[in-house]
């Protein structure tokens, strides 16, 4: 097998992270310098392995490239099964992208125990690349639980001054959705066992799972809790402002960025297409509950004082749009959904990154507290105008290809919801011009904000990767849309057959009954 | 050939001897030596447990039924015996440490816990009701005199008292309950007794019968300590030395557990009435329990011992679920609790000190930055209490749970996980106190010695090991009942 030092492509994206954990364990607590140098060095060369699988993905290949699968569990049935298809190959970039942006941006705000900081994102690292790798469901299951315990640390230790609560809130919260995923994964586990004889966690097998939409519905409201709590889709957000506000920078980048895709990922390649008929009868539900979404996120962003607030309330929203387009079940709806994901984490990641960098200088996030900023730090200033517009959807960056797409393929299958959906847009652009009004233009009001600094060159490198791809992914999304193309369309299309085959199937049984 | 038997019983029977020996050396050389020279009776103890260890194996995994079908040698006593010598192993090299500190490292103590695992291996090896009493009663016996053995302290006192008085009374009722199986049956022989009621099925009608088998119930649930038979357990597990506490809650659990799976087994193979319907309701109001006052607990023997009548009843739901899956599951989380308990206990005594028990949560403020490794441990078997991946106490309970899912026991399995998710609420708490809080300066805390550290490196290598390649215990937990 192919791969670095006979290690698999995947296994090594995974683990390189961990093994930089242990080594970083050894470390004397005193050189930060060197702790900081030292997990820099591991997440960019995380990324470049990144980047190198990227290159070498086959385009045009549907199905799961980069597979590695060897027992693992055998009594159970259970396999160190790994894969990527061209969905997750982009979540994973996306991750390593954003964990050296997270620890370039935690530079100089880490007040104490620096080195269990840097362990825990390593760790997290970890974590979240392995839950988009693993297709064995056990497997996924335990990377996706792992990445609770880093995160739930970085909370409520390096956390703002609610941190506890916080912390604990969101632990408990994602927590009690997946125990329940996890009866649901026992439940299909032993559905398939019993027809087909073989005990299996393997995710490909477990599609073809014969049973009643009774029981489909049941397994997928369990697995959607799971994921609907991560997304995190309207009613179960409530953890969400709490965990982002009192989160350290990298922190809110992070779970932003990657966490709540977890969430979305996870419909997108277990809840629907191992319950394809139970989806179709949900899509609706999910639908308004993605619009709820958009609109109450929009509306309550409007409203928030606290930038940081602003922009947690925010991802609400622009994650309703990716539900949105997923569940329209069209190739656009979904190309564009998987498009936004990229974008959330970027754009919304560099939000997150450019507050923490006012909270380090004036130590306070309250929109009242700015005014005027844009005379003081003009480059500041640029870089959150052309992030605030990617949030947007300004057409040229690449907020406005993930909704235009997510839109029209909303359109196609259900125009009222595209139409309500547009609406959200409009209501991006109140909140975020209005609290750049509010924070950059009109006069200097506050005393204290005269002596800012404007961005050093660490802030500058921190933040140029983002504005490059936010033009690139705007200008010329056809290079990331054809990595997924065929992914989506073997989605979509595994979908429709198994959709139909099941309305026949009921209708033979029907027919039969009678 | 009658010597070739006896031969094969005593190499049978010869982990047991060999446990009493180094008991009784270290009791006699803990009454001549004097002073600190008695600390020798602690490694005459582990030296014990060394030796046992390698005479369990000549006897093979065969199945001998020894001493006129008292007790049974197979492979589910097998697999009891390595857990209890481990178990003990790790007590007495934690004792080490704990004694060093609370100065009761006499030969009586290290005797003791010897003896103690003596009952709880008889325990898992008997096939008779007889054996099984005598098991428990050498075992509880021991275990009251060492909850009391830190004579000066009132609270040590107090808690060995209130366990010997209710244990007493459970002994009672289970010997009673025998008893009245025995009137209604006319056997003690586990096995007979089982083909008894395949036979003949008047018994199980008869009013003696099922009366006894309740009183067995109760008998069983005060050991195992489930709701509504746990009153005993917060109070012993809080006074009785750390330790011993650590002990209790694995060693004298997993016995009772293994006799329990004996009766199971053996003697009520076939009930036709729904016996599982009592243990699913014992189950969940274990659960439900153990965990709603652990999130109230301030103290954290205190809380760990709510705690571990939780999992009580987690290891109950593999038993209702019955022995295709769920004895196995149930057998693999009683080796995953091990480690982890001890291991949390571990993490407990360390920190204690002579006249600073530290177990108030407040203590553990800011453990982590005034020692970081062993902060980091007790998250690690947190972790592995609340059954989070990737940590044996997960891999545990998913084993029960899958068993439950797979039986039709879904409900529970949900009632399981949702416990599960209350208990990382408490579990959480501790961290918030090591890592969230500021460190109190002014609160003594010890600190680890070799012994100690030991016992935390192998229990966390227990913990990950388990939790992240398991298969070999597993492989081991379905052999050890396949023969049977």
């Amino acid at each position: 097998m192919e791969g670095v030092f006979g290690i698999g492509w995947l296994t090594a994206l995974i683990f390189l992270p961990l093994c930089g954990a242990i080594v970083l364990l050894f470390f004397p607590r005193r050189c930060e310098g060197l702790i900081k140098w030292f997990t820099l060095g591991v997440t960019l060369l995380d990324f470049v392995l990144s980047l190198v699988v990227f290159s070498r993905f086959d385009d045009l290949k549907a199905g799961m490239q980069f597979v590695e699968r060897f027992p693992w569990i055998k009594a159970w049935g259970a396999e160190y099964y790994l894969g990527i298809d061209g969905i997750s190959l982009l979540l994973v970039v996306l991750t390593t992208y954003l964990m050296v942006l997270s620890v370039l941006s935690s530079w100089s705000s880490v007040e104490k125990a620096l080195k269990e900081y840097m362990i825990a994102f390593l760790l997290l690292e970890t974590g979240m690349i392995g839950t988009f790798c693993a297709l064995d469901l056990l497997l996924f299951y335990l990377f996706w639980e792992f990445t609770l315990i880093p995160m739930y640390l970085i909370i409520g230790i390096w956390g703002g001054p609610r941190r506890v609560y916080a912390a604990i809130k969101f632990f408990l919260y994602t927590m009690a959705g997946s125990v329940l995923m996890l009866v649901a994964i026992l439940t299909l586990y032993f559905l398939h066992a019993k027809s087909s004889g073989q005990y299996t966690f393997d995710l490909f097998a477990l599609y073809n799972t014969p049973m009643s939409i009774k029981t489909a519905l049941l397994l997928f409201a369990a697995f959607s809790l799971a994921f609907a709590i991560k997304v995190p889709m309207f009613p179960f957000h409530t953890w969400l402002p709490d965990a982002h506000v009192e989160a350290p920078t990298a922190g809110s980048v992070i779970l932003a960025g990657v966490l709540l895709k977890m969430g979305t990922y996870g419909f997108l390649r277990f809840a629907i297409p191992l319950f394809p008929q139970a989806a179709k009868e949900a899509q609706i539900t999910v639908l308004v509950l993605a619009l709820i979404g958009i609109i109450y996120g929009a509306l309550v962003s409007m409203m928030q004082d606290d930038l940081k607030k602003l922009v947690a309330f925010s991802s609400v929203s622009h994650l309703g749009f990716v539900m949105l387009g997923m569940f329209a079940f069209t190739h656009q709806g979904v190309q564009g959904s998987v498009y936004q994901m990229l974008n959330h984490g970027v754009s919304t990641g560099g939000l997150f990154i450019l507050v923490g960098m006012i909270y380090e200088r004036r130590h306070t996030r309250l929109i009242k507290e700015f005014g005027g900023l844009a005379k003081i730090m003009p480059i500041y200033a640029t870089f959150f105008m052309i992030v605030a517009l990617s949030s947007i959807g300004l057409p040229g960056t690449n907020g406005f290809v993930g909704e235009f797409t997510i839109l029209l393929g909303t359109f196609k299958s259900k125009p009222i919801f595209g139409i309500l959906g547009a609406t959200g847009v409009i209501f991006a652009a109140g909140y975020m011009l209005w609290m750049m009004k509010r924070v950059f233009f009109g006069a200097l009001s506050h005393e204290e904000n005269l002596t800012l600094k404007d961005l050093n060159k660490r802030e500058i490198v921190t933040l140029i990767p983002i504005v490059i791809m936010i033009f690139w992914m705007g200008i010329y999304p056809k290079f990331f849309f054809q990595k997924m193309d065929l992914s989506v369309s073997a989605f979509l299309k595994d979908l429709q057959t198994r959709q139909s085959l099941f309305v026949e199937n009921t209708q033979i049984e029907k027919l039969g009954g009678r | 050939m009658w010597g070739m038997e006896f031969k094969k019983e005593l190499i049978g029977i010869l982990p047991e001897i060999v446990l009493f020996c180094f008991a009784l050396v270290s009791l006699l050389l803990g009454a001549f030596l004097k002073g600190a020279s008695r600390r020798i009776t602690g490694y005459i103890g582990l030296l014990g447990y060394v030796v046992a260890f390698f005479t369990i194996f000549p006897s093979g995994t065969e199945t001998l039924k020894a001493f006129y079908g008292m007790v049974s040698f197979d492979p589910f006593s097998l697999f009891f015996k390595v857990l209890f010598l481990v178990i003990g192993f790790l007590v007495v090299l934690l004792s080490l440490d704990y004694a060093k500190k609370e100065e009761v490292g006499f030969g009586e103590y290290y005797a003791l816990i010897l003896i103690a695992t003596c009952g709880m291996i008889l325990m898992a090896a008997s096939s008779n009701f007889v054996t099984l009493f005598l098991g428990l009663e050498i075992m509880s016996l021991s275990i009251y005199a060492l909850t009391g053995i830190t004579r000066e302290d009132p609270r040590s006192v107090e808690a060995a008292f209130k366990y010997f008085l209710l244990g007493a009374f459970a002994s009672a009722f289970f010997l009673y309950g025998v008893a009245l199986l025995y009137v209604s049956t006319g056997t003690l022989d586990l096995m007979a007794f089982g083909q008894l009621l395949k036979s003949k099925a008047q018994v199980l009608k008869d009013p003696t019968f099922l009366v006894g088998l309740g009183l067995l119930l109760v008998g069983f649930g005060f050991k195992l300590a489930l709701v509504p038979f746990h009153m005993w357990t917060p109070d012993v597990y809080e006074g009785a030395p750390t330790p011993i506490t650590a002990f209790m809650a694995t060693g004298v659990k997993a016995a009772a557990f293994a006799g329990f799976l004996r009766v199971l087994l053996f003697a009520l193979p076939s009930l036709p009435f729904k016996w599982q319907e009592v243990l699913w309701v014992l189950s969940v109001a274990t659960m439900s329990l153990g965990n709603l006052v652990a999130l109230r607990q301030d103290d954290i023997k205190r809380m760990l011992a709510y705690s571990s009548i939780a999992h009580a009843g987690y290891i109950l739901i593999g038993i209702i679920a019955g022995p295709e899956r769920g004895y196995s599951g149930a057998l693999f989380y009683l080796y995953a609790y091990a480690f982890m308990n001890i291991g949390a206990f571990a993490v407990v005594a360390i920190l204690s000190k002579k006249g600073h028990p530290n177990t108030v949560l407040e203590a553990y403020s800011g453990i982590a930055s005034r020692h970081p490794l062993l902060a980091l441990s007790m998250t690690i078997f947190l972790f592995s209490l609340a059954g989070v991946p990737p940590t044996a106490g997960f891999m545990a309970k998913f084993y029960v749970f899958s068993a439950a899912v797979k039986e039709g026991y879904t409900w529970l399995a949900v009632l399981g996980v949702l416990n599960s998710a209350v208990a990382a609420y408490y579990y959480l708490r501790v961290m918030v106190y090591m890592y969230f809080r500021e460190p109190k300066w002014e609160i003594q805390t010890g600190s680890a010695s070799l012994a100690g550290v030991l016992v935390i490196i192998l229990s966390l290598w227990g913990v990950l090991q388990f939790g992240i390649l398991p298969s070999s215990l597993l492989a081991l937990a379905q052999t050890s009942l396949r023969l049977l």
